[in-house]
């Protein structure tokens, strides 16, 4: 008990002080986690819509395979990433392994799913009549789709943030592609990981109330957006 | 509604450039050539060694080291496959045949330092009395104490092994043997919250001990040697490695300054050194 209560003072104590290493890491979770963000929504939103209103052979399984890459295991994002940006891997040339960039496209690959699979569904889910009316009223096919994807814009910030609360949270393939390097690629949960390895739960608490209310604030935010014009 | 929707977007289109524009400088620091990657063990990381050693470095000589802390026998896999420059580990056997397989430029002694027998205070093994590690190994697999080992081709999980054979017991697959497959650091924590033996560093140790109500329950036996070496991984075998930095670090760590730094590492801290200098020694020698 007495350590919860000390690592919840040290949480304050880091954050009060503007402590530079930790106020460094979580800036650098959030770079990392919202740049991943936003180049998974570019492309979920894109692939998410055109699967959502095409009808092609093998689309079932294109639809499948989707939504199990909503549940992509990090780690295993991790160990493919790794191997491919290997010096001596296929992406080597890049000599991007153990750097930000390298934590940022492991990211993006697990949050792309979840962006992805939220979009189909939600585009999905608006009434077929609506598309058929919006064509009816001599729109465009860009205008429709447009249209299509402002109406689901609700729906699609639950996949910013199920995208986001993914990836901020996310420590298997973070470590192992990014390597935790201090004042580099350290990030909240990596750094976690390391202080309980080294026995300074205090510090490990103080990360991880860093990150719980960095997560809270981004969702609130969103949540804010997204409920502004619910009540009609 | 359409003017909150393009207040929405200017919104994250703004929050677009102002990530991105942040994350690029962070990850074009340091020139490639300039990087050095570093695998090393758990121990240096995990005692704060490196957090000390590698600022230092970096100033001197400009090299931009990337610390990736795994056991020794994953270091070792990435210096075999060219994804490290350096490498700091502290597992003999394995650098030999690293060294022989031809893997390596060279082998230097760094430090050293010693492993030590760890458990509850109770001793329910009553190892405290035994005459030789081998021994005190002896009676906690005939007591069927709970032993819980790293498990993760680590120098320390090497060592551990080593000190099995000797004592001719095999304790794969027994009930009271575990395997956490985690670092030095977690694996005392488990040993803490379970009151199990385990087969610790002392640096780690001297650098977690406030938490784990953990005691020493052997030490100072010539077995229970460990010392640390830095290999420069060998650039003929791969090209692609940083074989000049590799060497400015393996220099570095020789060098009197850092022996020095090595040598009072901790004492203000833990009231005891973590490492003891070695370098210019030779490995047959420590210990005598």
């Amino acid at each position: 008990m007495n350590l919860i209560i000390e690592g919840i003072q040290k949480a304050f104590f880091l954050i009060f002080t503007l402590d530079a290493e930790v106020l460094g890491i979580t800036l650098l979770s959030l770079q990392v986690s919202g740049t991943a963000t936003l180049i998974s929504l570019f492309i979920g939103i894109s692939v998410g819509t055109a699967v959502a209103l095409s009808r092609f052979p093998g689309r079932q399984l294109v639809v499948s395979l989707i939504n199990t890459g909503m549940g992509l295991p990090p780690v295993v994002v991790g160990l493919f990433v790794t191997i491919f940006l290997w010096r001596n891997g296929p992406l080597g040339f890049l000599e991007i392994l153990y750097t930000p960039t390298a934590i940022i496209l492991a990211q993006a690959v697990i949050a792309t799913p979840i962006v992805t699979g939220i979009t189909l569904a939600s585009i999905q889910n608006l009434p077929v009549n609506l598309r058929l009316q919006i064509l009816a009223l001599g729109a465009t096919r860009v205008q429709m789709v447009w249209l299509l994807v402002k109406e689901a814009r609700l729906p699609l910030l639950a996949a910013v943030m199920a995208g986001f609360g993914g990836i901020i949270s996310e420590v298997g393939a973070s470590i192992m592609v990014g390597g935790n390097i201090r004042g580099y690629s350290r990030v909240l949960t990596t750094a976690t990981v390391m202080e309980t390895g080294r026995g300074n739960f205090d510090v490990a608490i103080a990360l991880s109330i860093i990150l719980m209310l960095l997560a809270f604030f981004v969702n609130a935010i969103l949540t804010q957006i997204q409920q502004r014009e619910r009540p009609r | 509604m359409k003017r909150e929707l393009k207040k929405v977007l200017g919104a994250a289109l703004v929050a677009a450039v102002f990530l991105i524009g942040m994350a690029l400088p962070a990850s074009a620091a340091g020139p490639a050539q300039k990087n050095l990657i570093l695998a090393t063990t758990t121990s240096t990381q995990d005692s704060g060694l490196l957090d000390v050693l590698i600022p230092v470095f970096e100033k001197k000589t400009g090299y931009f080291v990337k610390t990736i802390a795994v056991g020794s026998g994953q270091a070792m896999a990435m210096g075999q496959k060219g994804e490290a420059d350096v490498l700091l580990v502290h597992s003999p056997d394995a650098e030999k045949k690293f060294m022989t397989e031809g893997y390596g430029v060279n082998r230097l002694i760094v430090m050293h330092n010693d492993f030590i027998v760890i458990g509850a205070p109770a001793d329910p093994a009553a190892i405290k009395g035994a005459k030789s590690t081998v021994e005190a190994f002896k009676k906690i697999a005939a007591a069927g104490s709970l032993f819980l080992s790293r498990g993760d081709n680590s120098g320390t999980h090497a060592k551990e092994k080593g000190i099995w054979k000797a004592a001719g017991i095999n304790p794969e697959r027994q009930k009271w043997y575990q395997q956490t497959g985690l670092g030095m650091g977690q694996t005392l924590n488990v040993a803490a919250e379970k009151k199990g033996y385990t087969l610790a560093d002392r640096g780690t140790y001297l650098a977690l001990k406030k938490n784990l109500g953990l005691e020493i329950l052997k030490q100072g036996d010539p077995i229970l040697l460990n010392v640390y070496h830095v290999i420069p991984v060998n650039p003929a075998k791969w090209p692609k490695v940083n074989a000049d930095g590799a060497k400015t670090f393996s220099d570095f760590m020789v060098s009197a300054e850092t022996q020095g730094i090595i040598k009072t590492f901790g004492v203000e801290k833990y009231g005891g050194a973590l490492f003891f200098p070695d370098a210019g020694k030779k490995e047959d020698d420590l210990g005598k």
